[in-house]
This record gives structure tokens, C-alpha cells and sequence, in this order.
């Protein structure tokens, strides 16, 4: 063997295709079997994508770099499943690009947080979260409050669908549209959003303001929906409806 | 750097800036609006300044001497210690900052551009890509070049390499600042960026292979391996974990292709390696040469080299599903992760050990010369970090550990104690021999610098152990009715006495850094004519 490697080390490409070999193994041990996935993960049947106000939303928890802090993985353990309720199937996270599991608690963890807090409780708590949790070290975001830009969302839309996210064409068309809709639920164009993504999603004015779509209704609207993309991990693990 | 490039590679220099400023120029263009149009006019800006550089001494600098094939090629790494040391104040300063927030919350400023979630990713590529990364590609020119006894195969390509480089940084670190992120850890900057630093990695290996080829040693020195696995598995990591559809080609927002657990996987087979390849294999690489180097003492075993070497190589791989545990990932992937991160120890120990035992013979020379203290301190952490890695992978042990501060310290313990002390190390052996000088400027500043990095090092993991094990006990603590003994901002509340000692031991640890960047700029000033007549490359020596 140290013969072997006495003659390797004086041939630099041997060196290099010996290196990529090596760190190659482990990587598609690993990797390749999760391309079989879609065989080995059931998706539910009432598995819905986001829709365009909560994917602006999920933009925005990205752009302010909120993973950081909150996880969104409840773990198989007593203690999580008490703290935050059922523990995260990976169905709840296969349109997600990318996945928002974090790995850091520096507040506590959102996969099961929607409906379980008032969307005026979240507004006041974007904007100053002292306000309402006097402890808190999370960072205020006031400027949550302007207009949101959804010049970009038909193009994300049609990108996921690419990625294999079941967006049809009428939603990526209406992608603008539904956003301000849900935002809007005496609209005329609110009864087109529940026709495309389901009666579960929440049709509200989220910021509390109906005359304006602003960042913070898509930031509450994306808080609103974790945990409620599916009834699965309830009907598994928590034994019926939430 | 133009002084030492003939007129035709001047003339070259220009097109390449020009095709640079028209690259950013097109990028500015093309999105019109938007965190790309910025960098778009930070490649057209710097492109510019790169031909005004190059053309205003273009025909007024005397060209290189002709003997330069005689000589290293050191300019280049003269330039890289320079942002090295920039990117360290940058990158430590955000994260003393991040820190103080977490105590001192209200003291963010209400633009969303200063805002914790964004300066965080400041923090971790300021410190990873700039700093470690800029210490990685400098010293990897200068040993590359002391162990093959051949001069850098060409004057060119490092510049392209270092400012390419730079420019990956500055396009990730402002990206953030406006909000542009991918989210992956460790990986935020989006598709344009990625791109581009695939451009600056292949010229990188170019380089690299090309300057091998010319070697005059017959055998690639240990040193070389780790720096080219470095520049290998960082560029297969990269590209897979960053495979993204941009949505549209004028906007930076893009979506990885990877969703749900297979995202996980990768995510953490890259983190998890970025650790392996980028802060490790690395710095491996430049212990293996400045040590030996600077303690006079040959390495310990050879053979105890090769082993830790390839077992790194092999193991490292697998380990990144412990960053999994319990959650929606496959059970057996976790196991694999778990058990590979245990037999990790005995490469990663074989390693330290190796170090530690090459110092034997020269511990005098430990209690008195503070940089090859910097090396010695590096290499008790990396085997301490390295056991702590392979315990907190154990499924129950992480059941405790994992999204607490324990996490965090043991980065630390990682980046502080073992990547920034072997940087500190090489930065102080080869600043001098940059600056033709014996010793560095400020002798004694060295001792001021290695006892505040070692005391911020200690203070800070030794806060985030403590706050991580309390945070996870009071997470996982039942009172007597069988209910939770504490809500999640009861443990909020405790951890603030560590978050100040936390801050306070980074601030430590950045003072030091700024000790360092002053006594090296003071070192470089103050240059002598002092040469050693052993270091130049060996076929192409004048006298011959």
C-alpha cells in the first residue's frame, strides 16, 4: 500500500482522479437513493403548493433571513411533539425550493405555528415584537409595511412549475391577481382563488388593511399557512382535524 | 501587481478588465433594476479601475527584470494576505455586532439593509469565503511554489483567481445587505455569483495542475494533496448543492432544483463538507507546511499522513446527515451519518496527533515564539473540535444538542481555535519573508494577539456550551403533572448572560485580528532587502 502511494503522489492527475473517487462515494450512497423519492414518499392527497401571496411571503422570510433563527422541522421527539405539535413528514416539504427546516432555535420553531395566533397578533409582532413578548431579542421589521412588488411572481411561478410544483397554467397567469385577491376576500376575483388552491387557504385582509397589499400580508399570509398545506401529520399523528 | 507583468501580459490584463466591465455592464443592463444591476456596476466599476491600473503603467513601469523565472511569484500572495486580513475585520466585526444584537435587541437600526437576518450571512461568508478563503488561495500559492520548486506557471492567473475571488465575496456580502439570498446555508450568494466563482475555481486548478506539472520535486508534498482536495471536492460541492433555475435572466431571485428532504441532504452534504474540504482539508494543507516549517522539525509520520489524509478524504463525505437527526430525513441516512462521524475521529486525531508530535524536539521553541504557539493552540482545537463533532453526531447526544447554542460553540471552538489560530500561524511566518525582513515589526504585539484570541476563543465557546446544554435541558424538562417546565421564552430569557460573555469573547478575538492587520501593514512598510539565498525555484535558477 505505501508502495502504491509512494508512486501515486508523483502523478498529480492520479492524485486528483484518486481524490475525486474517494469523496464521491459517500455523496451518492447518500444522495442517490432520494431520487427515487417520489416512490417512497407518499404525497397526501389535499397536499396544496403555496399560493402566489404566501410564495411572496415565503420570499420575504427568506430575504430577511428568518430561517436563521426559526426552524420549521419538528423532530420525533416527546418533548417537541408537546412543544409544538405533530412531527414534520417529509410530504410537507416536497414542493419546497428549498426547504426552510433551519438549524438553529434561536426562537422557538414555525412548522406548526399557522392559525395558531391571530394575524393582528403577527402584525404588531413584526412590527415591534417587544410589543407583545416583552422578552423577546427578535429584531423589529417596521418596514413590512410597504406596497408589495408582485411584478415577479408569474415568472416564480412558472420557474417552480418547471421544477415540478403542480402550479397550472391558469395560476401562473393569475398569479398577480391572486395575490391581491386573498388579500381581498370580498373581491371579485377571490372566488377564482379558492376555485384554484382549495377552500382551506385564508382569504383575509392579513395586515389588517384591505385597501392596501402590502409585504406584511404576505409575510403573515406565508406565517398563517406553515403547518396547514396538509391535514396528513394531524390525521397521523395528532388523531384527527387540528 | 503591475510591476511585475511584462507588456504583453499589461496588454492581456486590459482585455480581460475590459471583458469584465462589459460582463457588468450587460449584467446592469440586462436587469435594469435590482440587487443585479448593482453588482453589474460593481464588475463594471471594477473593471474600469483594472484598466486604468494596468493602462496608466502600461508603458511607464519598467518591465520585470528578465531573471523573474529565477524567482516565486509572491505578489500575488502578498496581495491575498492583504484581504485576508481585511475580510477578517469585516467578517468578525459583523459577527461581534450579530452577537450584541441578540443581547441588546433594540439597538437595531430600523433600515431592513442593517437587520440581523441579513448581517448574519455578512458575518459567516466575511469570515468562511473572505477571510478563510483568501488565507487558503494565498498560501496556497506560496507552499504550492516552495514544495514544487517551480515558479507559478503563470503571472496572470492568480491575479484572475484572487480578484475574481473578491469580487464572489463582495457580489454574496452586498447581495445580503439588499436582501438577495438563496438560503442555503453557507452557500446564500445566488445563481450569477455561483457562476462566476465556477470561472475563478477552474482557473484556479489550472493553476494549480500547471504549476505541478513544472514541478522539480518528484513527489507532490503532502501540503499539495489537502490544498488540492480543498480546490476539488469545494468545486463539486458548489456546483451540485447550487444547481438553481434563475427566474428570469435579469433578475437575481432564482429556485434551487432540489426541494424537500433531497434539498436537506444536499444542503447538509454540502455544509457539512464545506466544513470538511473548505475549513478543514485546507488548513490541514497549510499546517502541514508552516509547522514543520516553523518548528524545524520534519513531520512526526509519513505514513500517519497518508492515512489521516484518505481517511478524511473518504469519511468527511457521508457525514453530513447528522445535521438530520430525527427529522423527516430517511433513518438509515441518519445512521450512516452518525456512524461515519464516529470513524471520523481516528483520521481527524491522526492528524492532530501527527502535529502535535512533530513538536516534539522543539517545545522551547513553543514557550517562546508566539507563532508557532498559534500553531500548536490550532492543533489542540482541531482535536478537540473534531471530538466534540464526532460525540455531538451520536443520535441521543444530538437529540440534546441540535438548534441550541452547543451548535454554535462548537463552530467556534472549529473557526476560532483551530482555521483563524493556523491562519494567524502562517500569516506571522510569512509576512516577514514577504517583507524581506527577519521578524514582524511589532514583535511583541504577536503575544498581545495570540493570548486575546486564545482567552475571546475560550470565553466565547465556553458561554456557548453552557447556554446550549441549558437551552436544551430546558426544552426537554417534564414537571411531576407531566407538563413542560418551561415556555420557549423562559429560555430565551437565560441565555442572556451568555450572549454578553459571547460578545465579549468575540470582540476579544477581533481585537486581536486588528493587532494582527496593523502589525502586518506596519511589517510591509517597513520592508527589507533581506533574501534567503535557498528560496527560489530550482531549474530555472540564474547561476545555471
Amino acid at each position: 500500500m505505501l508502495r502504491l502511494h509512494y508512486n501515486l503522489e508523483k502523478v498529480s492527475m492520479g492524485l486528483v482522479a484518486a481524490i475525486m473517487v474517494a469523496a464521491s462515494i459517500g455523496g451518492i450512497v447518500e444522495i442517490a437513493p432520494l431520487f427515487t423519492i417520489d416512490e417512497t414518499v407518499t404525497l397526501p392527497d389535499d397536499l396544496r403548493p403555496h399560493t402566489p401571496l404566501e410564495l411572496a411571503g415565503r420570499e420575504i422570510y427568506v430575504r430577511e433571513g428568518c430561517y436563521a433563527c426559526h426552524s420549521q422541522m419538528v423532530r420525533s421527539l416527546a418533548d417537541e411533539l408537546d412543544r409544538y405539535g405533530p412531527y414534520s413528514l417529509a410530504a410537507e416539504s416536497a414542493y419546497d425550493h428549498p426547504m426552510l427546516w433551519g438549524s438553529k432555535r434561536t426562537g422557538p420553531d414555525l412548522a406548526r405555528l399557522g392559525e395558531k395566533y391571530s394575524d393582528a397578533w403577527h402584525v404588531a409582532h413584526l412590527r415591534d415584537p417587544r410589543a407583545v413578548v416583552p422578552a423577546s431579542i427578535m429584531p423589529a421589521y417596521p418596514w413590512l409595511g410597504r406596497p408589495l412588488d408582485t411584478r415577479l411572481l408569474e415568472a416564480q411561478l412558472a420557474t417552480l412549475a418547471r421544477l415540478g410544483v403542480p402550479y397550472d397554467d391558469a395560476m401562473i397567469a393569475n398569479a398577480e391577481a391572486d395575490a391581491l385577491a386573498q388579500s381581498r376576500p370580498a373581491s371579485d376575483g377571490a372566488a377564482a382563488v379558492v376555485a384554484r388552491y382549495g377552500e382551506r387557504i385564508a382569504m383575509r385582509a392579513f395586515d389588517g388593511d384591505a385597501e392596501r397589499l402590502t409585504e406584511m400580508d404576505a409575510v403573515v399570509a406565508y406565517l398563517q399557512s406553515l403547518g396547514t398545506l396538509t391535514n396528513a401529520p394531524y390525521q397521523i399523528i395528532g388523531g384527527g382535524e387540528q | 501587481m503591475v510591476g511585475t507583468l511584462t507588456r504583453s501580459e499589461r496588454r492581456i490584463g486590459i482585455v480581460l478588465s475590459v471583458s469584465l466591465g462589459l460582463l457588468g455592464l450587460g449584467m446592469a443592463a440586462g436587469a435594469r433594476h435590482g440587487v443585479m444591476a448593482v453588482h453589474g456596476m460593481m464588475a463594471l466599476g471594477l473593471g474600469l479601475a483594472l484598466i486604468f491600473h494596468i493602462g496608466g503603467a502600461l508603458y511607464d513601469e519598467p518591465e520585470p527584470a528578465p531573471g523573474r523565472s529565477g524567482r516565486y511569484y509572491d505578489a500575488p500572495t502578498r496581495f491575498g494576505i492583504g484581504m485576508t486580513l481585511l475580510w477578517a475585520i469585516v467578517g468578525m466585526a459583523a459577527g461581534v455586532w450579530v452577537a450584541a444584537l441578540l443581547y441588546w435587541p433594540e439597538a437595531t437600526p430600523p433600515w431592513p439593509w442593517t437587520s440581523f437576518g441579513r448581517l448574519r450571512p455578512v458575518h459567516t461568508t466575511g469570515v468562511i469565503f473572505g477571510f478563510g478563503g483568501n488565507a487558503l488561495i494565498a498560501t496556497s500559492f506560496h507552499v504550492l511554489q516552495r514544495t514544487s520548486r517551480a515558479r507559478l506557471a503563470d503571472a496572470l492567473s492568480p491575479w484572475v483567481v484572487l480578484i475574481g475571488y473578491n469580487l464572489f465575496c463582495a457580489w454574496a456580502v452586498t447581495g445580503y445587505l439588499m436582501g438577495s439570498t438563496q438560503s442555503k446555508e453557507y452557500a446564500e450568494a445566488e445563481w450569477y455569483a455561483d457562476l462566476w466563482l465556477v470561472v475563478v475555481w477552474s482557473v484556479y486548478f489550472t493553476l494549480y495542475i500547471r504549476t505541478l506539472a513544472r514541478r522539480n520535486e518528484p513527489h507532490i508534498y503532502v501540503a499539495n494533496w489537502y490544498y488540492l482536495a480543498f480546490i476539488l471536492v469545494v468545486a463539486m460541492l458548489h456546483v451540485v448543492n447550487n444547481l438553481a433555475l434563475p427566474v428570469s435572466l435579469g433578475a437575481a431571485d432564482s429556485f434551487t432544483i432540489w426541494s424537500g428532504v433531497q434539498d436537506a441532504m444536499i444542503q447538509w452534504w454540502y455544509g457539512h463538507n464545506a466544513v470538511a474540504f473548505f475549513l478543514t482539508a485546507g488548513f490541514l494543507g497549510m499546517l502541514y507546511y508552516f509547522l514543520p516549517v516553523r518548528s524545524g522539525r520534519p513531520i512526526w509520520s509519513y505514513r500517519l499522513s497518508i492515512v489521516s489524509f484518505w481517511g478524511i478524504v473518504f469519511f468527511y463525505i457521508w457525514v453530513g446527515s447528522h445535521h438530520l437527526h430525527y427529522t423527516a430525513l430517511p433513518y438509515w441516512a441518519q445512521t450512516l451519518g452518525m456512524t461515519f462521524s464516529v470513524m471520523l475521529l481516528v483520521p481527524s486525531w491522526a492528524s492532530a496527533g501527527n502535529a502535535i508530535a512533530t513538536l516534539n524536539g522543539a517545545w522551547h521553541k513553543v514557550r517562546d515564539d508566539a507563532t508557532l504557539r498559534f500553531m500548536f493552540v490550532a492543533a489542540v482545537f482541531y482535536g478537540l473540535s473534531t471530538f466534540e463533532g464526532s460525540f455531538l453526531a451520536i443520535r441521543p447526544v444530538n437529540s440534546l444538542s441540535h438548534y441550541t447554542d452547543w451548535t454554535v460553540g462548537h463552530v467556534h471552538a472549529g473557526t476560532l481555535g483551530w482555521v483563524a489560530m493556523i491562519v494567524f500561524g502562517a500569516i506571522y511566518t510569512l509576512v516577514p519573508q514577504l517583507a524581506g525582513r527577519e521578524t514582524m515589526a511589532w514583535p511583541r504585539a504577536i503575544e498581545w494577539h495570540f493570548w486575546s484570541a486564545v482567552g475571546g476563543t475560550l470565553v466565547y465557546v465556553i458561554a456557548m456550551w453552557n447556554a446550549g446544554i441549558t437551552q436544551g435541558l430546558m426544552w426537554r424538562t417534564y414537571d411531576e403533572s407531566g407538563a413542560l417546565s418551561y415556555s420557549f421564552i423562559e429560555s430565551v430569557r437565560t441565555m442572556a448572560p451568555y450572549y454578553l460573555l459571547r460578545t465579549l469573547g468575540g470582540a476579544m478575538f477581533l481585537g486581536g485580528a486588528v493587532i494582527c492587520a496593523l502589525n502586518c501593514r506596519a511589517t510591509m512598510r517597513a520592508a527589507g532587502g533581506r533574501e534567503d539565498a535557498a528560496d527560489h525555484p530550482l531549474s530555472l535558477h540564474p547561476a545555471e
